[in-house]
């Protein structure tokens, strides 16, 4: 017994260093960067400075509420018809949604982007019928817009994977027992989806709330989000101490974010299936 | 010692953390012989098994092998193979290569190993299955490639958890005659872990009932079935009614208000003791013949036989009759002093009491249980 | 639960199938437009394909993007299907989930943190050694190793776990020492995970743009590097041209998951 345990930890022992230096050190340095200055040397400047930042952090997490919610109320019914419909056709169309997924995020909100420019195919469109072209680059609803494009399908595949999970067999019985269509969606299967539900917004909520590229390229820099903000520290302004520190607390954020979610849940389970195909 | 020993345990502890999966067992198995290791789930059956395979080192106590000890021999060197609960056929082979497998490893030339697995698959009755995969095997010719992949390695000894336990009655029924066979004509060593009460008594020479990691009983299945050693071995090998008895004189108990005579000996005057009387030695008379009488509770049709239950002076008894009773008649009871055996007290004294709580499911629910 | 759909739910469904892919199609359709445009269809043409080949920087950031992925994928998958059998063989709870939990960082993490700490980590050791520029081809494939791992490791796992634990015993009593059992017997079972977490990882590595635009430094760039810059500069098809060769590298490489996973499914339903 004693033998096997020990055999078993050097297998898994590359791995485990390997966390310890490019996992948690990194994590420890955006810690140690936050609290010193360029010279570094301890200061509380960093911190200090974030409260110039008060509004690029509500704004983030406000666009990030409003994209996982048109996520949601979008993605549910979609998973609930796919999973819905026959076997056959089901493996297919949820093919098509993870397809997005897997394409690079630059590709997708690069094709949004030339769908809306002043130039784009649709204002074209428009000039073409005779009207005056629409601005819609460089708006919030833009910002919004790519996010949700972006994200949809990671709201939706959890979702699907729990609803086909569902025993049908519930439903029967929930209508058995007297339960009118309404009652069953309320009372049955949304409850019983919960933690795809979860996962899903975690899934929009953390990458909406984080992005850089998406307001940078939909937004035109006028809409500052807090992932452009760090970005800009790192790369433009070239001061990797406000950044770590803005980085720290955008984790902050969202580890409090999360909680919150998962204590009003009251959910146990692992909210997980949601990036593995 | 004796000569034809090949498998001797002396003294062997085992336990995970603070529980005692066996205590103190000791046991010696001798060549050619088919001996059933018995008892409930977590009875340390199985992990007897492990120790003599190599798959679970024995925190003290010697495993000894032809007179070696091998308690540091690590399991591919030992000369004992396994079939295991669930086969464990590689999934990734065919019938083929998985009967090869343990043959290749001893770099054993082609044409040797291809007269070896069909010698195998020969033996198992599985003629020209030799290129399937396993996945498209039914569950008893899964069996039957796991006991030609085990025996090609040509053992000592083979051991058996539990082999038949996922076979339904019949094919069950079917592979104990088959594996009888098989070890009689390869005539080496079987060590069978199984549950299953019947099947022990009908196929092994020697059984070996445990309980709580502790061996209760060894004998052959008469031994065990008329013999029982205390309550337990009584109460899990077939049906019994237990009486707690206190000894008149030697070869004579009194129960029910009755004076038995009995053939066993030597017990004190007013020795307690625990008698055992199996359902079927019962005889079923008038009142008015019957050495004891009672009411008759509950019948129950079995096909060979009714199975009775007959309240004694608030004791319930069973008893196997072939002619039908009604519920609420009085009926007398013979029984005849070779039907009455003593046992001395033991733990399980007073653990099985009447079959006033008797039910066919709860036998039913303690066999689905599984070992481990 | 599958039963049959009424209409609207088909029409829900495609349109929302026509906002996701909309888009995307409009984008491949004028990859091969003739002219300048991207708004305008006036001619069929390769021609936007013909200049990505002529494009020097485009051609080396494929080179890179393809050597980043295969080695990080293959040093991913190594290191995390031997960590994976390490894990599963672990008694410790604690020590096991404190491992799992770190593994799972780079995973719950906005990748934007996961990009930049790193990033911080490979300057702040840069100017500890005092080496003048240290972002470049290492620390990228550093990157990618570390968040692909936790895809090779959670797709190894369930595979570890379904496999009989039987099975490796069963090889020892037929001769094998350990060593040679995991190579005949258990890495033959859990082979199909550890293949998915292969192209899992290499799919990941291809497509991540936030991660390595911190780590990479101006010497390398990546494709969806590449094609981030290039957005800087007016659309042009040819952007659109790269875009659509990543799109349909994707569609083969996820239809090659699907594919193994089917074939998964199909062998598990077998076996019941």
């Amino acid at each position: 017994m004693e033998k096997k345990t020990l055999s078993a930890k050097l297998l898994a022992s590359p791995h485990i260093v390997w966390s310890v230096l490019f996992i948690i050190a990194p994590l420890i340095m955006v810690a140690y960067y936050s609290f010193t200055n360029a010279d570094g040397n301890f200061t509380l400047e960093n911190i200090k400075a974030l409260s110039d930042y008060k509004e690029v952090f509500l704004n983030s997490i406000w666009y990030g509420i409003v994209a996982t919610l048109i996520c949601l109320v979008i993605a549910y019914p979609t998973a609930y018809f796919i999973a819905r419909s026959k076997a056959r056709v089901q493996s297919t169309m949820i093919m098509l949604v993870m397809l997005p997924m897997w394409t690079s995020l630059i590709v997708r909100t690069y094709s949004i982007m030339s769908l809306i420019e002043n130039t784009g195919i649709i204002n074209t469109f428009i000039q073409k019928l005779g009207f005056e072209p629409i601005q819609m680059i460089n708006t919030s609803g833009a910002v919004i817009l790519g996010m949700v494009y972006d994200f949809l399908p990671f709201m939706i595949l959890p979702i699907y994977s729990v609803l086909t999970k569902l025993d049908n067999k519930l439903v029967e019985a929930a209508h058995d027992l007297g339960a009118d269509k309404i009652t069953v969606l309320t009372k049955i299967v949304l409850p019983l989806s919960r933690s795809g539900i979860l996962s899903g917004i975690t899934m929009v909520f953390v990458p909406s709330v984080s992005t850089f590229y998406i307001s940078q390229k939909l937004g035109g820099g006028n809409f500052a989000l807090v992932g452009e903000i760090i970005e800009g520290q790192f790369v433009t302004s070239n001061n990797f101490n406000l950044g770590a520190s803005l980085s720290l607390v955008l984790m902050v954020l969202i580890l409090i974010c999360m909680a919150v979610m998962n204590h009003f849940s009251g959910d146990e389970e692992e909210s997980s299936g949601g990036l593995m195909p | 010692m004796e000569k034809d020993i090949i498998i001797d345990l002396k003294n062997i502890d085992v336990s995970y953390g603070e529980n005692k999966i066996l205590d103190n067992i000791s046991l010696y198995i001798r060549d050619k012989e088919f001996i059933t290791l018995l008892g409930p789930s977590g009875c340390g059956k199985t992990t007897t098994l492990r120790v003599i395979a190599g798959f679970t080192q024995p925190d003290c106590g010697d495993v000894i092998f032809n007179g070696k000890k091998i308690n540091d021999l690590p399991p591919y060197k030992r000369q004992v193979n396994t079939i295991f609960q669930k086969y464990a056929l590689f999934p990734h082979l065919n019938v083929f290569e998985n009967i090869a497998f343990g043959l290749r490893l001893k770099k054993k030339s082609d044409k040797e190993i291809k007269e070896r697995v069909a010698e195998m698959l020969e033996l198992v009755n599985l003629k020209g299955f030799s290129k399937r995969n396993i996945d498209s095997l039914s569950g008893g010719q899964q069996q039957r490639v796991a006991i030609a992949r085990a025996l090609a390695n040509d053992p000592k000894v083979l051991l058996l958890d539990e082999p038949l336990a996922a076979l339904d009655l019949k094919l069950r029924k079917d592979m104990q005659v088959e594996l009888k066979n098989i070890q009689q004509k390869l005539g080496i060593t079987f060590i069978f872990v199984t549950h299953d009460q019947e099947e022990a008594l009908s196929m092994s020479d020697t059984v070996v009932v445990m309980d709580n990691g502790v061996i209760q009983q060894i004998g052959t299945p008469q031994d065990i079935y008329n013999e029982p050693k205390n309550a337990f071995v009584a109460d899990f090998i077939g049906e019994s009614n237990i009486l707690d008895v206190v000894m008149k004189e030697d070869f004579r108990a009194r129960f029910s208000g009755h004076t038995f005579q009995c053939l066993d000996k030597g017990f004190g005057t007013g020795e307690a003791v625990d008698v055992v009387i199996r359902p079927e030695d019962i005889v079923v008379t008038t009142p008015d013949k019957g050495m004891i009488s009672g009411t008759v509770t509950s019948v129950t049709f079995k096909g060979v036989h009714y199975e009775i239950i007959v309240d004694i002076r608030g004791f319930k008894w069973m008893i196997q009759s072939i002619h039908e009773q009604q519920v609420g008649d009085e009926i007398g009871l013979v029984i005849e002093p070779d039907s009455i055996h003593i046992m001395k007290k033991s733990i399980y004294s007073g653990k099985f009491g009447d079959y006033s709580s008797f039910s066919d499911e709860i036998d039913h629910l303690s066999d689905i249980e599984e070992e481990e | 639960m599958s039963t049959k759909m009424n209409v609207s739910s088909k029409i829900y469904l495609g349109l929302v199938y026509f906002f996701l892919y909309a888009p995307i199609i409009v984008l491949i359709v004028f990859s091969f437009n003739e002219s300048t445009s991207t708004s305008v269809m006036s001619g069929f043409s390769f021609k936007w394909y013909g200049e990505l080949l002529r494009d020097a920087d485009t051609i080396n950031a494929v080179k890179n993007t393809l050597l980043i992925a295969v080695v990080s994928s293959v040093c991913a998958t190594v290191l995390g299907t031997a960590a994976a059998v390490g894990i599963d063989k672990m008694r410790n709870k604690y020590l096991r989930s404190a491992i799992m939990n770190t593994t799972n960082i780079p995973m719950m993490n906005p990748e934007i943190v996961t990009g930049i700490s790193l990033l911080l980590l490979f300057a702040f050791s840069s100017q500890l050694l005092g080496i003048k520029n240290a972002l470049g081809l290492h620390t990228l494939i550093i990157a990618h190793i570390t968040f692909v791992l936790p895809y090779v490791i959670l797709s190894v796992l369930p595979k570890l776990h379904q496999m009989d634990h039987h099975l490796s015993e069963a090889a020892m009593d037929l001769g094998c020492t350990p060593v040679k059992s995991f190579f005949k017997v258990v890495l033959p079972s859990i082979m199909p995970g550890i293949l998915t977490g292969f192209i899992m990882a290499f799919t990941l590595s291809l497509d991540d743009f936030v991660i390595s635009y911190f780590v990479s430094g101006p010497e390398w760039q990546t494709l969806p590097i590449r094609l981030f810059s290039m957005t800087k500069k007016r659309v042009k098809p040819d952007m659109y041209a790269l875009s659509t060769l990543i799109f349909f590298v994707m569609l083969v490489l996820l239809m090659l998951i699907n594919f193994m996973q089917a074939r998964g499914d199909k062998k598990k339903e077998k076996d019941k």
